[in-house]
């Protein structure tokens, strides 16, 4: 029967239990939750990566004139570090969260694309994977992670890890784009009904207005390696001296990306900060409304300030002057976060699990990062404080102390939800001290550092200069910090496998996906639920029965009864990703014919998707809330 | 935070580089902000905590509060427009000095008179030319005390940065384009720094050395380099002066006062009155300078002097010539 209507191209039924078994269902999977695993799972090692390159060059800069990594090694990894924390870990980190929990958030069965939502995980792993295998073709890129030019070109780079930055950012950014696009559609378009713009988690705000910075920051960053590629294998001298070319056109492509980049990187977390604080405090957030605009705000100045990246370029006191003062106002908005934050908890009955430990942490360094961004900003200040390790403090305690830290809370938050089990307070609370504790005593020396004249990416320092005592400490710190990421990722894996087994709502939420099942079946909602209020969930616990009421039954007409039609499974967006890949190594090699043939196999696969309809499948909805997990679960 | 402040007022001497011990006006001015920013930015700082602290402790959840909910309070605009308006407040006292600041800092009008000095930025070592003087040089930057000198900054290869953090901030060398950027020490001394911007291999190898003078010390300088020693006649000095022809020494570098006209690395007269070589990482002494000749790149990774493969001779001969240019 089944086999008949696939090959009639009608729906068939399924179910839900079948789902996700097989090595083969997740090369064809595309479920945003099981993506969302997906993204996990490969941040996760990326990130590891990236913290034993990081370890690597503490090691390095432990003792004066050290000898343990060459000059040349330690420029790549500080470039692949910074690369792979930032386009690798934290960024897609926070789009496993976006597919983990926004669909539940806003009453959707997935996203509005799910087969684009495929192909933009296997881009990414595709990218990240071409970008680290420079490690044994050739060598990594060595040019730091802005890679400015002239120096990223063939003139003064001749190797191949320039390439491979170019290509692999290329190739996974392209599904980055991919993702903004699909979550500002679903976002605006996949709501249940009832939930109104100003009715939406500010999660879900602050994953729209990321998706917006996405679209629009992608672009200049897009082009601007499409140049680095012509340059370097076509030999146009866009950014060579020699002919004529601006090295400067590099560098503000690149920060026009670079700047709204990192708030990419961190409005996520004031997300997750705003769901963690509200459901702890048990209030809901304190001005909603601002925190929408603020939200917003940061988002449009997020475009006005990439200049203060490089105050030192020469580019004249009125430039200079502007972007400053763009700068400084952007610390407006996200102060009044802070304080909508704290307002929420004040007057509280604020419950400590580990989500919540986690936000007070986020809080104080996230608030010291944010105090050294506006000393930054004075521009003429700023030219001591460029380049040096002042900034690489400031921008850790931002990037650790503001986005990871938002993550992990986010990780303990939603990991019941994700996986149907609460992750140990115990361990956790452990790994919570090693990590704050070694995340201070990392970073907060390398201010001193930089006051007294250390700059970054350098491999080794003379003695005498003072530099030696700081570095020592902040070493020790790292390995500190270390064994809590460590301990945080031991928690991680036996908690999925061993943890307690959690209830639909074990924080006693507010929103939207703690109405469903921990884990969450396939299809998400048996019934699209009918959103009465902001905080809908809490609605219906103060005002109803607890439970979402079903919205009028306007979909799913053809599908049977008790069923929910959903997409079918493809491995069309893996293939795709492949021949992406290959093409990308094609173009390393300069090989014409290995193109053509790469390129080929991409152009069947996109025919093939937009060409062959999907007639998706009706999956048999569970009767019981507990069947899923009874069964072994659906991931 | 107050740590910050403890370790200003204690952690200079031991600290050649630091910011936080100028020794010019323009260091003084940028350390000044950094206080006003960080003051504001404490008593913020504070602020958060304190708040934070004090939400912590009161109100956390008691036993027996598990069943009754707080009250569901919603915002207050009173109190969001306080926390609006104040840090737009303090932050307009930043901006105002700001803005000032980058007007101070900008290029000197050319009508100063300051004296000027054309840097250019090499793969990993610097090069300083006098126009109003006619003196070219490497490495090792005279200045007078107490005057103005305008700083005209570019690049022969990739970006460097400029940054001797005692007499202030840093500014970038970019191939193809002019930057400006002005010093003044208060002082007679040695100011060092290094290149700030990553520009290779050598990068954390290209340091920076820079001699305050008084007046007089700085006009019998420009004098030396004026008239630079003469040819040596006779002895192994004189011996090493030939080497440096053929062992193609000559191909690469000047030396004032001799027909040796390079110009791919250090301008190399009166090398012997450097305190440093090899981009300022070696005192230059005799045994140093050997070693660098005999293998530059084993002693600076990335340096792109080759190794010329001299001969024991070869080595004591340049090493004596180069001992004699006063
Ligand atoms: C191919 C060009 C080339 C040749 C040939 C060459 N040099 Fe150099 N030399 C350089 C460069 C480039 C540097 C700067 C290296 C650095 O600091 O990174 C340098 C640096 C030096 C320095 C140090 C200068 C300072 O102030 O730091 C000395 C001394 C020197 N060379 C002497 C010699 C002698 C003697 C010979 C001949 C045996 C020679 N060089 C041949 C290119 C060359
Ligand atoms: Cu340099």
């Amino acid at each position: 029967m089944a086999a008949i209507s696939r090959a009639l191209n009608a729906p068939t039924v399924v179910e839900p239990t079948e789902a996700g078994r097989g090595l083969w269902s997740w090369i064809s999977v595309v479920d945003h939750k099981r993506i969302a695993h997906l993204y996990f799972m490969a941040s996760g090692l990326f990130f590891l990566m990236a913290g034993i390159e990081a370890l690597l060059m503490r090691v390095q800069l432990f003792a004066p004139n050290g000898h343990f990594v060459s000059a040349e090694l330690f420029n790549q990894l500080f470039t692949m570090h910074g690369t792979t924390m930032i386009f690798l870990a934290v960024m897609p980190l926070f789009i496993g969260f976006f597919n983990a929990v926004v669909p539940l958030m806003i009453g959707a069965r997935d996203v509005a694309y799910p087969r684009l939502n495929a192909l933009s995980f296997w881009l990414f792993l595709a990218g990240a994977l071409f970008l680290n295998s420079s490690w044994f073709l050739g060598g990594a890129p060595d040019a730091g992670w802005f890679n400015y030019a002239p120096i990223n070109t063939s003139t003064y780079n001749p190797g191949p890890g320039i390439d491979f930055y170019a290509i692999g950012l290329q190739i996974a950014g392209i599904g980055t784009l991919m993702t903004g696009v699909n979550f500002l559609v679903t976002i605006l378009n996949l709501r249940a009904p009832g939930m109104s713009l100003m009715r939406m988690p500010l999660f879900v705000w602050t994953v729209l207005v990321t998706s917006v910075l996405i679209i629009l920051a992608f672009p200049p960053l897009t082009v601007n390696l499409f140049l680095l590629m012509f340059d370097r294998i076509l030999g146009t001298q866009f950014f060579a001296t020699a002919a004529g070319g601006q090295p400067l056109l590099w560098s503000n492509l690149f920060w026009v990306f670079g700047h709204p980049e990192v708030y990419i990187l961190i409005l996520p977390t004031f997300g997750i900060v705003s769901e963690v604080v509200a459901t702890f405090s048990r209030k809901p957030l304190f001005g909603y409304s601002t925190m929408v605009l603020a939200t917003v705000a940061i988002g449009f100045l997020s475009f006005m300030v990439w200049v203060h990246h490089m105050f030192t370029l020469g580019f004249g006191p009125w430039v200079n002057s502007i972007f400053a003062l763009t700068s400084m106002i952007i610390a407006v908005p996200t102060g009044v976060k802070i304080f909508n934050w704290l307002a929420t908890m004040w007057g509280g009955h604020v419950r400590f699990a580990m989500p919540m430990w986690w936000v007070v942490a986020f809080i104080l360094t996230f608030t010291v990062g944010g105090m050294s961004g506006v000393m930054l900003a004075m521009a003429p200040a700023d030219l001591q404080f460029n380049n040096s390790y002042f900034v690489v403090a400031h921008f850790h305690y931002v990037m650790i102390g503001g986005s990871l830290f938002g993550i992990i809370a986010g990780l303990y938050y939603w990991f019941p939800k994700i996986c149907g089990r609460l992750m140990s307070e115990r361990l956790g609370k452990w790994s919570f001290w090693f990590t704050v504790v070694g995340f201070n005593v990392t970073f907060f020396p390398m201010h001193f550092l930089g006051l007294i004249g250390m700059p970054r990416r350098i491999y080794t320092y003379a003695p005498g200069l003072g530099f030696t005592t700081w570095n020592e400490v902040s070493t020790v710190g790292a390995f500190i910090l270390g064994v809590g990421v460590l301990l945080l990722a031991i928690n991680v894996v036996v908690s999925a496998v061993a943890g307690r087994v959690a209830s639909a709502d074990p924080w006693d939420a507010r929103t939207l996906e703690w109405a469903i099942p921990s884990p969450v079946p396939p299809y998400n909602f048996a019934d699209i639920p009918l959103v009465r209020g902001r905080d809908a969930l809490w609605v219906e616990k103060t005002h109803g029965d607890g439970r979402m009421l079903p919205a009028p039954a306007a979909h799913d007409g053809h599908a049977p009864p008790g069923t929910v039609h959903m997409p079918r499974p493809t491995a069309l967006p893996a293939l795709l990703a492949a021949s992406v890949l290959a093409l990308g190594y094609a173009m390393l090699y300069r090989s014409v014919w290995a193109a053509v043939a790469a390129g080929a196999v991409a152009v069947y696969a996109i025919h093939r998707s937009m060409f062959t309809p999907d007639p998706g499948e009706f999956m048999r909805v569970l009767s019981e809330p507990g069947e899923l997990a009874a069964q072994g679960g659906a991931h | 935070m107050a740590l910050l402040s403890a370790f200003a007022l204690t952690g200079c001497a031991a600290a050649p580089e630091s910011v936080l011990n100028p020794a010019g006006p323009v260091a003084q001015m940028q350390l000044s902000y950094m206080y006003l920013s960080f003051w504001i930015m404490a008593a913020i700082f504070l602020v958060v905590a304190g708040v934070l602290v004090v939400a912590v402790i009161r109100f956390r959840e008691r036993r027996g509060q598990e069943r009754e909910l707080p009250p569901q309070v919603e915002g207050n605009t009173a109190l969001e427009v306080v926390w609006t308006i104040v840090p737009i407040l303090l932050l307009a006292i930043l901006g105002v000095v700001t803005v000032a600041g980058s007007f101070t800092l900008a290029r000197l009008a050319p009508s100063s008179r300051a004296l000027v000095v054309q840097v250019t930025g090499h793969q990993y070592w610097w090069a300083y030319t006098y126009p109003s003087l006619g003196i070219t040089t490497a490495n090792d930057l005279h200045i007078p005390v107490g005057e103005k000198v305008d700083l005209e900054l570019t690049s022969k290869d990739v970006m460097h940065a400029f940054w001797v953090p005692r007499l202030g901030g840093k500014t970038d060398l970019v191939p193809g384009r002019t930057n400006y950027m002005w010093i003044e020490a208060d002082r007679p001394g040695v100011y060092t720094g290094q290149c700030a911007e990553f520009c290779g291999t050598g990068h954390a190898d290209m340091r920076l050395v820079v001699e305050a003078q008084t007046p007089a010390q700085f006009q019998a300088w420009v004098q030396s380099m004026k008239h630079p020693s003469s040819v040596p006649a006779s002895g192994l000095a004189r011996q090493g002066y030939l080497d440096f022809k053929t062992a193609g020494c000559f191909a690469c570098h000047a030396i004032a006062g001799t027909p040796y006209q390079g110009v791919v690395g250090p301008n190399l007269t009166n090398l012997a009155q450097r305190p440093m070589i090899a981009g300022n990482i070696l005192r230059n002494t005799p045994a140093n300078l050997a070693a660098w000749l005999r293998n530059p790149p084993g002693v600076k990774p990335g340096a792109l002097m080759p190794n010329l493969h001299l001969s024991p001779s070869q080595v004591r001969a340049l090493v004596a010539y180069l001992e004699s240019l006063h």
